[in-house]
C-alpha cells in the first residue's frame, strides 16, 4: 500500500466539494442545499488542513478555525432568513419562489 | 495501520456525504441531517490523522454539536410533509451530475498532472492546542478580535430576522 500523500486528501476533498455541488444544482429544499453548501465548506476546510501538515504550516489550521467561525454565524442567519420566509410563504422549496421572476 | 484507516474514513465520509444529497430511501430532510453529522464526525477522524487534533475537537464541538443542533430544530420547527412527495426532475438531475462530475474531473486531474505534494519534507507539524493558541493570540490577535465581531453581528441580525413583524 502505498503511504498516504497530500494527493489523496486533496482527491477526497474534491470530491466532497463536488457533492456538495451536485446538492446545490439538484435538490430543491432549501434546508437539504444549505447543508450541501456545508458540505462544500467541510471539503475546503479539509483541503486547507492537509496542506498546512504536509507544508509543515500552521497558517492553514488558523484558516480553518476562522472558517469553522464563519460558518457558524453563516448557518445561524441563514437559518433565521429560512424561518422567516417559512412564515411569511410556508414553503422551504425553491421552485416555489419566483416572486423575483418577470 | 494509517493508510487502512484513513481510507476508512475517507471513504466514510464520501458515503455518508453521497447518502446527505440523495438518500435513496427516504427524502425527509432530517435524514440529510442525521447522516452530514456522521460526515462531520467522519471527517474530524481526517483532522486526527492530520495531526489537527484540535481542528477535530473543535470540528466535533462546532459543527456535530451546535450547528447541527440548530439544523435540526429548524428542520422540526418547520412543518415539511409535503415537500417529501415532490420529485427531481431526471433532466435537471442529469444536468447537475454531469457539471458537478466535470468539474471534479478538471479538478483531479489537475491534482494528478501538477504533482502536488512531491518533493515535499516529511510532515512534522503538530497541531497541539499550544502552539495553535500562541498563533492564534500573536500573529493573528487582530483578525481573531475582527471574528468575534462577525458573530456579533451574525447574533444581532439572527435576532432581528426573528422579529415577529418583520418588515
Amino acid at each position: 500500500m502505498t503511504p498516504v500523500g497530500l494527493q489523496h486528501y486533496l482527491v477526497v476533498s474534491v470530491l466532497l466539494f463536488c457533492l456538495g455541488l451536485l446538492g446545490v444544482l439538484v435538490r430543491r429544499n432549501v434546508l437539504v442545499i444549505y447543508m450541501s453548501l456545508e458540505l462544500m465548506l467541510n471539503a475546503a476546510n479539509l483541503a486547507l488542513v492537509a496542506f498546512s501538515r504536509f507544508n509543515n504550516n500552521l497558517n492553514g489550521q488558523i484558516i480553518v478555525f476562522f472558517i469553522i467561525t464563519v460558518a457558524a454565524s453563516e448557518v445561524a442567519v441563514g437559518l433565521a432568513l429560512i424561518v422567516a420566509l417559512y412564515r411569511r410563504r410556508h414553503t422551504t422549496h425553491v421552485e416555489d419562489l419566483t416572486a423575483l421572476k418577470n | 495501520m494509517q493508510a487502512c484507516l484513513f481510507y476508512l474514513f475517507a471513504a466514510l465520509t464520501l458515503l455518508c456525504g453521497v447518502l446527505v444529497i440523495a438518500n435513496p430511501f427516504t427524502r425527509n430532510p432530517v435524514t440529510s441531517a442525521m447522516f452530514l453529522v456522521l460526515t462531520i464526525v467522519s471527517m474530524a477522524g481526517l483532522f486526527v490523522l492530520l495531526h489537527a487534533f484540535f481542528l477535530a475537537a473543535v470540528q466535533i464541538l462546532v459543527y456535530a454539536g451546535a450547528v447541527m443542533v440548530l439544523f435540526l430544530f429548524v428542520i422540526m420547527l418547520l412543518d415539511l410533509k409535503e415537500e417529501e412527495r415532490r420529485k427531481i426532475k431526471a433532466g435537471a438531475g442529469l444536468l447537475g451530475v454531469a457539471a458537478a462530475g466535470s468539474i471534479a474531473l478538471v479538478m483531479l486531474a489537475v491534482i494528478r498532472r501538477s504533482g502536488v505534494g512531491a518533493g515535499l519534507a516529511a510532515p512534522s507539524v503538530e497541531g497541539s492546542t499550544l502552539e495553535l493558541g500562541k498563533k492564534l493570540f500573536t500573529d493573528y490577535a487582530l483578525p481573531f478580535e475582527l471574528i468575534s465581531l462577525v458573530l456579533l453581528v451574525a447574533m444581532i441580525g439572527t435576532v432581528l430576522l426573528s422579529k415577529k413583524d418583520l418588515k
